[in-house]
């Protein structure tokens, strides 16, 4: 077990090595959120062909997961994103706040830059032994609620405003009832987690809670993987319809000229062949045909979006999650 | 036991064998749950559905290339704090000079930090918003978010491994050998390498074999840096946190299986180590208890 002084200078030029290496290829990095790594692993493949069958190219993409605002975070630190698909339009507007997307990145691609919705489900235990059925089951006393906290996770987020805009669109609902309706939701909440995953865990492997409040992929994915047995699904009469965005990152694409490419790999999302595999992982197609050909996975719903009830996503955010905001009013008991 | 010395025999210093029993008892249960029994679950846990299963989990291509690149950061951190260790714990114990203590608690500071904030700080620095980022990348250079930085982080935290181990042993040795290599005509570097090297090899082994375990295993501080591309930026720890969000429970303790053999091949490496250096110093200290 000697250490060899001499072979230190090849083991830091082989390192050396292996970073030029990785740079000399052309490589796209896709920065995501956490419950899509499974859509953009298959995504890959079909764009990769399809890259090389139009350009003849070679090309290889990258891919970062995490909590949606977290990863915001990274690529404003440097992480190397040629584009983004993060969780909601309020962590790619801080990237367009700082200039490395553009500011009118909303409009350069069809849709709010949204290729695939999805939204805000109940997952239940088998049986559903609560008889949860509507987001009023949720405020009744003794019903344990599991969400991800608001103030990091951008799935709790879509949670939150989902629940508001229910008791908004109530009869007579106002903002004053709306607001008392969220209050008594999260007196009912056990456990806030910083991430929907964490909160999955809490659910799924700690068994808290009678009902979590998911992504519908998301809650999709867990009976998948974890069991028809043991959990189902509930679709509320009335959610929200959560435009997950993307973005490309023009300052490091220009950098590494891969702005062409990038452009190209979030333009295909909107393909039959990419909108045909973001429903095949539970994300809710754009294209109408696409969508007819998956109706019968995904319940019937009424779907109000951000725009019309809270006015966009930087007025919800100063509203309600900023310091001092509805959220942090409501969490003082 | 010939060894019984006493201390042992006195009845003032001894205790009765319930007593003794008891705190054996209870040492042996702690250790049992606290350390032995979660071990054995990781290793039930990672074999449950078969050998294969486990080769496959292992052998996976994103899990694969963690594996390379926590080699490659170890490789890289150990050597370069290996050279600094040995010559901060040289400067140290054989030179006096203004600014010693300082530079012994500078030795210890990664000790003190958590590794999460050592992780932001090269973010700090060498981020895009940070004071060197916007240099780095008109210069295309990739720092944190790549491997530099993963290399960096785990030179961070295991830089008091080799120094640490070695300043009390050097002190101890004291100086009159080199001293006397000087006086028989020796120069730094014969006296280094005939003498200091000798006295400290096992020492310095210990050191080596404690700084690579941890630089195998940190997972704050890198985690910080990583940027979690697949197959690019994620070290052993961070695939098993990432595989195990991903409802992939099997293949995370597969995978957390080799941390734990590292850790037990550590563990055997340290014992052996530990006992030649045992030998080594007690040789000294043998003669003084005949005088």
């Amino acid at each position: 077990m000697k250490i060899n002084l001499k072979t230190l200078p090849i083991v830091i030029l082989f390192s050396l090595g292996l970073i030029s290496a990785s740079a000399a290829q052309t490589v796209l990095l896709n920065v995501s959120y956490d419950p899509t790594r499974e859509l953009y692993q298959d995504y890959n493949k079909i764009f990769i062909e399809h890259w090389k069958k139009t350009t003849g190219e070679n090309l290889s993409v990258k891919q970062s997961h995490g909590g949606s605002g977290k990863q915001a975070r990274a690529v404003l630190d440097g992480l190397d994103a040629d584009v983004v698909t993060l969780a909601l339009a309020y962590d790619i507007d801080i990237l367009a706040e700082k200039n490395l997307v553009a500011k009118d990145w909303q409009k350069k691609f069809k849709d709010n830059a949204s290729p695939y919705t999805s939204t805000i489900v109940f997952l239940v235990r088998k049986g559903n032994p609560k008889g949860i059925k509507n987001w009023n089951d949720l405020i009744k006393a003794g019903t344990q609620v599991i969400t991800p906290n608001p103030k990091t996770s951008g799935g709790a987020r879509w949670n939150y405003l989902a629940a508001w805009a229910y008791a908004l669109k109530q009869p007579n609902g106002t903002a004053a009832t709306a607001k008392e309706f969220v209050k008594k939701l999260f007196a009912n909440v056990q456990v806030l987690d910083s991430g929907a995953r964490g909160a999955l865990t809490t659910f799924a492997e700690r068994g808290i809670g009678d009902v979590l409040i998911a992504w519908e992929n998301e809650a999709y994915l867990a009976v998948k993987e974890l069991g028809p047995d043991k959990f189902e699904i509930v679709t509320p009469a009335l959610s929200i319809l959560a435009e997950p965005p993307v973005a490309v990152v023009e300052k490091v694409s220009t950098r590494k000229n891969t702005k062409k490419v990038a452009t190209a790999y979030l333009e295909y999302l909107y393909s039959a062949e990419g909108q045909e595999i973001a429903a095949r992982h539970y994300y809710r197609p754009r294209n109408p045909k696409i969508a007819a050909k998956f109706a019968g996975q995904f319940a019937k719903l009424q779907l109000v979006t951000i725009d019309e009830v809270f006015g966009g996503w930087q007025q919800a955010q100063k509203t309600h999650f900023n310091d001092g905001g509805i959220f942090d009013q409501i969490i003082l008991k | 036991m010939s060894l019984t010395t006493r201390f042992e025999r006195s009845a003032a210093t001894s205790e009765p064998a319930l007593i003794k029993a008891l705190i054996l008892c209870l040492s042996l249960s702690f250790f049992g749950v606290f350390l032995l029994l979660p071990l054995l679950s990781v290793f039930t846990e990672a074999l449950h559905k078969g050998v294969i299963y486990y080769f496959n989990a292992i052998t996976e291509p994103d899990t694969w290339s963690a594996m390379q690149l926590t080699l490659l950061a170890a490789a890289i951190a150990v050597p370069l704090n290996l050279i600094f260790g040995v010559a901060a714990s040289w400067a140290i114990t054989k030179f006096d000079f203004v600014g010693k203590h300082l530079l012994i608690t500078l030795i210890d500071l990664p000790f003190s930090v958590s590794p999460v904030i050592a992780g932001l700080i090269f973010v700090l620095v060498f981020g895009a918003q940070g004071w060197f980022g916007s240099w780095f990348l008109d210069n295309d250079l990739q720092i944190i978010f790549a491997v530099p930085g993963i290399v960096l982080a785990t030179i961070f935290v295991t830089f008091p491994f080799v120094a640490r181990e070695l300043i009390p042993l050097m002190e101890a040795q004291g100086r009159e050998e080199e001293e006397a290599a000087a006086v028989l005509g020796a120069n730094g570097w014969q006296t280094f390498w005939y003498v200091t090297l000798p006295n400290i090899k096992w020492g310095l082994l210990y050191g080596v074999i404690l700084c690579n375990a941890r630089a195998m295993g940190e997972f704050g501080a890198v985690s910080v840096v990583s940027g979690h591309i697949r197959g690019y930026t994620n070290t052993i720890p961070l695939q098993v946190e990432i595989l195990y969000n991903e409802y992939n429970y099997v293949a995370a303790f597969a995978v957390a299986s080799l941390l734990a053999l590292l850790a037990l091949l550590t563990l055997i490496a340290k014992s052996y180590v530990e006992w030649r250096l045992k030998k080594e110093t007690n040789a000294p200290s043998a003669i003084e208890g005949t005088i």
